[in-house]
């Protein structure tokens, strides 16, 4: 078992977990996700790591309510514990020096884009973060976000807070202004990762995403996370789940993702049911 | 001499249309007045040429001549001297190609059906709790330390065996339950998750300690093990990435790898969703692509989540098909389809990215290739295409690349696997030991099972010399 030493919710439907989990913590480096599987009944969702502390033992995990699983999670309370947490799994984000990145954040992207961006920028990168969200009250971690970066702009879809728009307008601004960008990398939804490798290619600037397709075992085993790169099958378990953003195959990508979406809907039906009992 | 009875006792199984429908075990098993029955065959051939046909050394006449005496503790104490699992292996061994095989009886087809007997001496033990307790040795412990990576077959006979030599066991499992193939791979209603569990327990308590959710090559490498007062690795994580078929549009949403289609069912107990989080799919037509006893197993459990036509796509001929005869009759019997000499070319998706249909091809047989099996060759013009909601290909597995990527000075052969001495399981690592399918590529549980065994007698040898110099 695994107990859950600090919970917080960061903005509506997202929560974070601090999560006893030495042996991973020791182990942890930026890009790399578990698998997580609350108990018995569960099922294993990958969840990107947002931080670790070895010293302390305890890994720290943000994510947003969106299915069965994340909603299941979000009940629990500091203290208890989730039956299974599995890693640090997938390949570490390949961190070097090479000049200037831009990390782009989308919505819960904050979360995993942080320590990428800390630990490009202890390999002495100039880094400049955008960090898009809906709206307001959808943003959180902009102090982290910003404490590893030397320039930091947000956006809002709505325009409550900072810019107005969407993260690939700064991004294209910043690519024209004749600023040299050596790397770009984005972490949030699909489709926001899409339309960031999008913006870059006409530039000819390494773009690099971290892909979340469903996963099963996330150890290679199964083949439920393939992807296509370049045109070649890949895992993102085991050959990601960092890749160059202009290789991927992105309607392949949302097709799989979707796949369940039936399911999830019978079970967040389920859910329901079993609530109004409780009540 | 008494006169050879050539009836081989029939071991009672669910009916076809009701099990075809049910998780619940297919083979019923034997009844003590039919145990002692089939067992009242057995010549007693003092050369066991059973017994040499045996992965892993069973004294077979010996444990057959307890169930004829009624001396059900001693079965169990021969059989466990040599196997740690016989729940297990009484009933996913292809005995037909080893200790039967060997049995004299064979050359009359009738050999002494021993997997039904062990299975009835292992599932009496079960039973019988007490004898187990009865029996448990006392073990002390010598001073060293073997980590096992994998909590398969192989790697529980390897824990089993050195854990009763006085070794302190940690098995290191990637999954969150022990058991590897036998829990995520055959499914319930061959092998029951509660007799793995079971046999996990027994070996759990020889001392073995059983560290779950622990992925080798991530949470620690082979080399931290050694560095952290472990004094040998065998290295047994199994069967790595499945492969696929490598046409267009196998990537569609509905194409499953067996492991995956397995691994949902079996492990996630999906059949069972919602109740359990883990969903499948499976609509009305599936195609399992492939004639091994892992495409046997998913199109049962195809036919069991809902399907109402299940196809095995074989390139070859029946007479090439390498699942077990036993595996094969059940599935035709619960309605599984064989379209043999036929091969897909490509997967056809919907505009949402779905299978819906594949297109397939004749072969015809031509010589003999490389393996000894007729080496199929297309028909040219016989291309039609099949209409399906679900496809499963069961090709096999690469070997998976996390402990390999993480251990310095592992050689590997050209297919990916470790390269092991088949005799004593050594790598080209110091104190490295590989078994099971990461040494051999995909194989059987026995065979897993002795290549433990094997690993564990020269660990042994090897520990104690170095305890001797």
């Amino acid at each position: 078992m695994f107990r859950i030493i600090y919970r917080q919710t960061l903005a509506a439907k997202i929560h974070l977990f601090k999560i006893e989990a030495p042996a991973i913590a020791r182990k942890a480096q930026a890009g790399q996700f578990v698998v997580v599987r609350i108990d018995d009944r569960g099922e294993r969702i990958p969840l990107t790591l947002a931080d670790w502390d070895a010293r302390e033992g305890s890994v720290t995990v943000v994510f947003m309510e969106v299915g069965a699983t994340t909603r299941r999670l979000a009940l629990l309370k500091a203290g208890d514990s989730i039956a299974d947490l599995v890693g640090p799994l997938g390949v570490p984000t390949h961190i070097d020096k090479f000049g200037t990145v831009v990390c782009v954040a989308g919505g819960v992207g904050v979360a995993p884009i942080t320590p990428i961006a800390r630990a490009l920028k202890e390999k002495g990168n100039r880094i400049i973060s955008i960090l898009g969200a809906r709206c307001k009250d959808l943003l959180f971690w902009e102090d982290k976000l910003r404490s590893v970066s030397h320039q930091l702009i947000v956006t809002t879809d709505d325009g409550t807070y900072g810019r107005k728009g969407v993260v690939t307008e700064p991004l294209k601004e910043l690519l024209e202004s004749g600023e040299k960008v050596d790397r770009v990398i984005a972490v949030g939804p699909s489709i926001m990762m899409k339309f960031c490798a999008q913006t870059t290619k006409p530039f000819g600037v390494k773009t690099i995403v971290s892909l979340n397709p469903i996963m099963v075992d996330g150890t290679g085993m199964c083949g439920c996370c393939r992807v296509s790169v370049g045109g070649v099958t890949k895992f993102a378990c085991v050959d990601g789940p960092d890749f160059d953003g202009h290789q991927v195959d992105w309607d392949l990508l949302f097709a799989r993702q979707r796949t369940y979406l039936n399911e999830e809907k019978r079970s967040f039906e389920q859910q329901q049911a079993q609530v109004r009992k409780c009540s | 001499m008494a006169k050879v009875n050539l009836n081989r006792e029939p071991m009672s199984k669910q009916d076809p249309k009701t099990r075809g429908k049910n998780f619940n075990e297919v083979a019923l098993g034997y009844s003590a007045e039919q145990a002692k029955a089939e067992a009242s065959r057995c010549l007693q051939d003092p050369k066991h040429p059973c017994t040499d046909g045996c992965p892993v050394g069973i004294y077979i006449p010996g444990f057959i001549k307890a169930v004829l005496d009624g001396n059900m503790p001693e079965a169990v104490r021969i059989l466990k001297d040599k196997n740690s699992l016989p729940g297990i292996c009484g009933r996913v061994c292809p005995q037909e190609t080893q200790c039967e095989q060997a049995c004299i009886l064979a050359k009359k087809g009738a050999p002494i059906a021993i997997g039904r007997l062990e299975r009835y001496v292992a599932d009496w033990e079960r039973a019988h709790p007490e004898i187990r307790e009865q029996q448990k040795e006392r073990i002390s412990f010598n001073g060293k330390k073997v980590a096992i990576v994998g909590s398969g077959p192989a790697g529980l006979t390897c824990a089993a065996d050195l854990a009763k030599l006085g070794y302190r066991v940690t098995i290191f499992e990637a999954l969150h339950v022990a058991g590897g193939v036998l829990m995520y791979g055959i499914p319930e209603f061959r092998l029951p998750k509660t007799i793995v569990q079971g046999e996990v327990d027994y070996v759990k308590s020889l001392g073995v300690d059983i560290k779950l959710n622990h992925v080798i090559g991530k949470i620690a490498t082979v080399d931290e093990l050694l560095n952290d007062g472990f004094d040998a690795v065998f290295l047994a994580p199994g069967a790595g990435a499945p492969m696929f078929l490598d046409i267009p549009g196998e990537n569609l949403t509905g194409i499953y790898s067996a492991n995956e289609f397995l691994t949902r069912t079996n492990l996630m107990k999906a059949y069972r969703f919602p109740e359990y989080d883990t969903p499948i799919q499976v609509g009305r037509r599936v195609a399992v692509f492939g004639a091994g006893n892992v495409a046997m197993d998913a199109s049962r459990c195809a036919l069991r989540l809902g399907a109402e036509q299940v196809y095995i796509i074989y390139r070859r001929s029946r007479a090439e098909m390498p699942a077990r005869l036993e595996e094969r009759e059940n599935a035709e019997e619960e309605g599984v389809v064989f379209k043999l000499l036929t091969n897909p070319s490509k997967f056809i998706g919907d505009e949402r990215g779905r299978v819906r249909a594949v297109e397939l091809y004749e072969m015809a047989l031509g010589e003999p290739d490389a393996s000894g099996r007729a080496r199929p060759i297309r028909k040219p013009g016989s291309e039609f295409v099949m209409e399906i909601d679900t496809a499963i290909p069961a090709l096999g597995t690469r070997p998976n690349p996390i402990i390999p990527s993480t251990t310095k000075g592992l050689e590997l052969t050209k297919w990916g696997t470790v390269l092991t001495d088949e005799v004593t399981g050594r790598t080209s690592r110091d104190r490295v030991w590989c078994g099971g399918d990461m040494a051999t590529g995909a194989a059987t549980v026995i065979s897993a099972m002795g290549a433990g065994r094997r690993a564990a007698t020269d660990i042994d040898a090897r520990l104690r010399n170095r305890l001797a110099l």
